[in-house]
């Protein structure tokens, strides 16, 4: 790991209208010396993956409030497997119910993040388990 | 070597994870990207290469687009570089210029690219050029720079462009004037942009009136043109424009000429990094051995004369 800048992209699937928890965590990374490439609300998996692929991030952090996770979060990582991107680290976060992050995780979303984890534990989180 | 040679003719058949990765490694000065650019440098040159600069909130994501859009509608490769400020105390940057652009994202036409400034000035980040030059390769036919939201200063944006857009908005008030008159010398496109507020027509009537002040130039006058970017009014002719002016550019010789200045100024910035990390060295080395900033600060000797002996140990003029 050199110390090259961390490219992070933020992303909201699905059509929920809330990106305040996805805009927090965007300064904290921000804050902690980070790009993060933000790209509002409502994107497709397709259109998810086209970003990070094209900003050639390291990691793609997706937040969800709309239930949907169980199937974009899975769309996004098949997608990213299809392009062949292995070297991405994929978190989510939002309102996920304890009994669907087994699930997500067998599906390539490393880690969940819930309402009321701190911005600290997401950072460490990011900087010891980069892929590249 | 072998493999070097693969990743030119990836970037060249428009593979676009390398082209990205590539940019990566220009963005982090990561030894890779100077081999690669340099055999890349001979397969660029094609692109028209188009700057987008204004006010901070301007528009200009929108617009950019919005122009993507319509240069796609014509058929034409489109490559975005979009540059936001990092953050002077953290290094850290919030890029959200995609925010305007989701609807190209999948669209196989156009790679788009975000940059943060990484602490330089001026209005682009530092490796703007190289990544310029990667969607060069790539096979952009149009490529659109949009600088961050800027002041009069901030005009480095001449320096990559073969054409320049300066994007105003109505309702900014006087204290826009300054900016408006920095602007205006590096401006071959004026655009009066969110047409549909009100003092748009003042406006028009304004940077008229600024033209008509500005000295002689070369090239065309440059055409004043509203543009409703949020629903793409004006764009169609603002397209128009940006060929007119490539076409009239061409044959008066004006695009050459303003491509070789800025090779030149390339080389130029190239050296002077060069330069400016030697010269960092030579004091530093100067101050572990000889406590230079101890005999400066003791009055023992003159800044004057430090410069120009460690100048001359530099092989310095
Ligand atoms: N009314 C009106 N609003 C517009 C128009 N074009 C853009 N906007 C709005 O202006 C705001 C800023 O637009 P952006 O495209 O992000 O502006 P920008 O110049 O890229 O902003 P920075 O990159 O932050 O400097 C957005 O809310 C747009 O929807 C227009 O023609 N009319
Ligand atoms: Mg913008």
């Amino acid at each position: 790991m050199s110390d090259r800048t961390i490219r992070v992209l933020i992303a909201k699937p699905g059509l929920d209208g809330h990106d305040r928890g996805a805009k927090v965590i965007a300064r904290a990374l921000r804050d902690a010396g980070m790009e993060v490439i933000y790209t509002g609300l409502r994107q497709t998996p397709e259109q998810i993956v086209a970003a990070a692929v094209q900003e050639d991030v390291d990691v793609l952090g997706m937040s969800i409030l709309s239930g949907a996770h169980n199937t974009l979060f899975p769309k996004v990582t098949a997608l990213l497997k299809e392009q062949g991107v292995d070297d991405v680290l994929v978190f989510g976060g939002g309102v996920i119910p304890d009994e669907d992050i087994p699930f997500l995780k067998g599906h390539g979303i490393e880690a969940i993040f819930t309402p009321g984890t701190s911005t600290e534990d997401v950072i460490a989180y990011i900087q010891n388990n980069l892929k590249r | 070597m072998r493999e070097l040679g693969l990743t030119i003719d990836k970037i060249i058949a428009g593979d676009v994870r390398t082209a990205s990765r590539v940019i990566s490694f220009a963005e982090n000065e990561d030894a890779r990207a100077a081999h690669i650019l340099k055999a890349l440098f001979a397969h660029t040159g094609r692109a028209k290469v188009i700057g987008i600069t204004g006010a901070p909130g301007s528009g200009k994501s929108t617009l950019t687009d919005k122009l993507a859009k319509e240069m796609r509608r014509r058929d034409k490769k489109v490559g975005i570089v979009a540059v936001d400020p990092t953050s002077p105390f953290t290094g850290g940057a919030i890029l959200g210029d995609r925010i305007r652009m989701s609807s190209l994202a999948t669209d196989p036409g156009v790679f788009i690219r975000s940059m943060g400034t990484r602490g330089q000035l001026g209005g682009l980040a530092k490796n703007t050029m190289s990544a310029v030059r990667i969607l060069d390769a790539f096979g952009c036919d149009y490529i659109f720079i949009e600088t961050v939201g800027v002041g009069q200063s901030e005009v480095d944006i001449i320096k990559l462009a073969d054409l320049v857009l300066i994007v105003n908005v109505p309702g900014l008030g006087d204290d826009i004037q300054a900016i408006k008159a920095g602007l205006m010398e590096i401006g071959d496109i004026m655009v009066v942009n969110k047409a549909d507020k009100e003092g748009a027509d003042r406006l028009v009537i304004e940077l008229e009136t600024m033209l008509d002040f500005r000295g002689e130039q070369e090239g065309l006058r440059p055409p004043v043109l509203r543009t409703i970017a949020q629903d793409g009014e004006g764009v169609p002719t603002l397209c128009d424009q940006i060929d007119i002016h490539f076409e009239h550019n061409q044959k008066i010789g004006l695009l050459e000429k303003r491509r070789r200045r800025n090779l030149r100024l390339e080389v130029e910035n190239l050296l002077l990094d060069r330069f400016t990390r030697r010269m960092r060295q030579v004091i530093t080395a100067a101050d572990e051995m000889d406590n230079l900033t101890e005999s400066l600060y003791n009055r023992e000797t003159d800044p004057y004369t430090v410069a120009e002996t460690l100048g001359e140990s530099m092989k310095l003029p």
